[in-house]
């Protein structure tokens, strides 16, 4: 864990980042290769879905994006299903905007939006100040592993073992888990606000009308209902944040 | 109808997910001092990560059940406080492992 109130060295926290990245870059080998072998039949060649890969760095809205280009839709068609799905990103970005050192240039800013995906704002999340150098460690490690896995899957187009797949799938959940469990334990709130969402977004997946909402969508709307309720019965006080 | 090339699809795509990703970062430059906004972008990061992880967590793998246990032993090592990577590499090797008999 980074220290809170010192600068930490450079290069200790790029080498956090990367040790954090790891096991995300092998669950986003996975989850891309699989990714490649399903926008091979869309006509899509290594180069092209390896850049949409490098170029996106997000999954939900690169297979949704596959039916696009396949059938032939229109650019704001796709602007729009992009918009719709990735706006969570919108939500975690604002959130990571109040972790960010004070005053940290525009370039940083730029360049750590890149990589604002699940995953890397889920672990990063943790610490109180997220510093460039963090991000960039995870950088280096998950983008090549998310772009060279969907080439691959792409070149090869031989499906990796299913069971290997399930269990790197399972892993990159796992890392939710590993940061909202301790949360949880920490804070009587979090502790009934973090199974009520699972909840919640359960009845989501099964019930009539609401299992029609897409995956964006749901993603949206729960976090924005719960996190707003929760702040308006259970305000946070800066020092509890400290904790 | 038009013939778009997949690069052209790809570039719309990518410039509208950065741009989602990039206007909180660089609009929002200071720390938000209203109290329920404060307290919102708090709980944010819990729910979603909540709301993204559970069912999903369960059609992951080729079995409801195995999954399940995958997220049990996962929030197991978590709550025992162990570190990101084991709590990952321990749900990974009981899914592995889960599936050879399942």
């Amino acid at each position: 864990m980074l220290s809170t109130d010192l600068v930490p060295s450079r290069t200790a926290c790029f080498w956090q980042g990367v040790r954090d990245g790891l096991p995300i870059a092998i669950g986003y080998f996975a989850v891309a290769f699989t990714f490649g072998i399903a926008s091979k039949p869309f006509g899509l060649d290594a180069l092209q879905a390896a850049f949409m890969s490098f170029t996106n760095m997000t999954s939900a809205g690169q297979f949704a994006a596959l039916g696009i280009i396949g059938s032939g839709g229109s650019l704001v068609e796709m602007a729009l299903t992009q918009l719709i799905i990735n706006l969570r990103y919108c939500l975690m970005s604002c959130a990571v905007s109040q972790h960010l050192p004070d005053g940290l240039p525009y370039y940083h800013r730029f360049l750590m939006a890149y990589v604002v995906t699940d995953e890397i704002f889920g672990v990063s999340i943790r610490q109180k100040l997220i510093w460039p150098c963090y991000i960039y460690g995870m950088l280096i490690v998950t983008v090549p592993g998310w772009t060279c896995g969907t080439a691959l899957g792409v070149l090869t187009g031989k499906v990796l073992p299913l069971r290997l797949i399930s269990a790197l799938s399972v892993a990159l959940y796992s890392m939710f888990i590993a940061v909202i469990v301790p949360a949880a334990k920490d804070s009587k709130v979090l502790a009934c606000l973090i199974p009520l969402a699972m909840l919640v977004s359960s009845a989501f997946n099964l019930l009539p009308v609401l299992r029609d909402i897409s995956y964006g969508s749901r993603i949206i709307i729960l976090t924005v209902s719960l996190s707003l309720a929760a702040a308006y019965f259970f305000p946070v006080h800066e020092e509890e944040e400290e904790q | 109808m038009t013939e778009h090339s997949p690069y052209t699809y790809i570039i719309v795509m990518a410039a509208v997910t950065y741009l989602i990703r990039v206007l909180p970062l660089t609009l929002i430059r200071s720390r938000i001092k209203q109290p329920l906004l404060r307290s919102f972008l708090f709980y944010v990061p819990y729910v979603t990560l909540a709301v993204m992880t559970f069912p999903a967590i369960l059609s992951a793998t080729g079995s409801v059940a195995s999954a399940a246990l995958g997220f049990l032993c996962a929030v197991f090592c978590a709550y025992r406080g162990r570190s990101l990577v084991q709590v990952a590499a321990v749900s990974c090797a009981v899914v592995f492992i889960a599936e050879l008999f399942i």
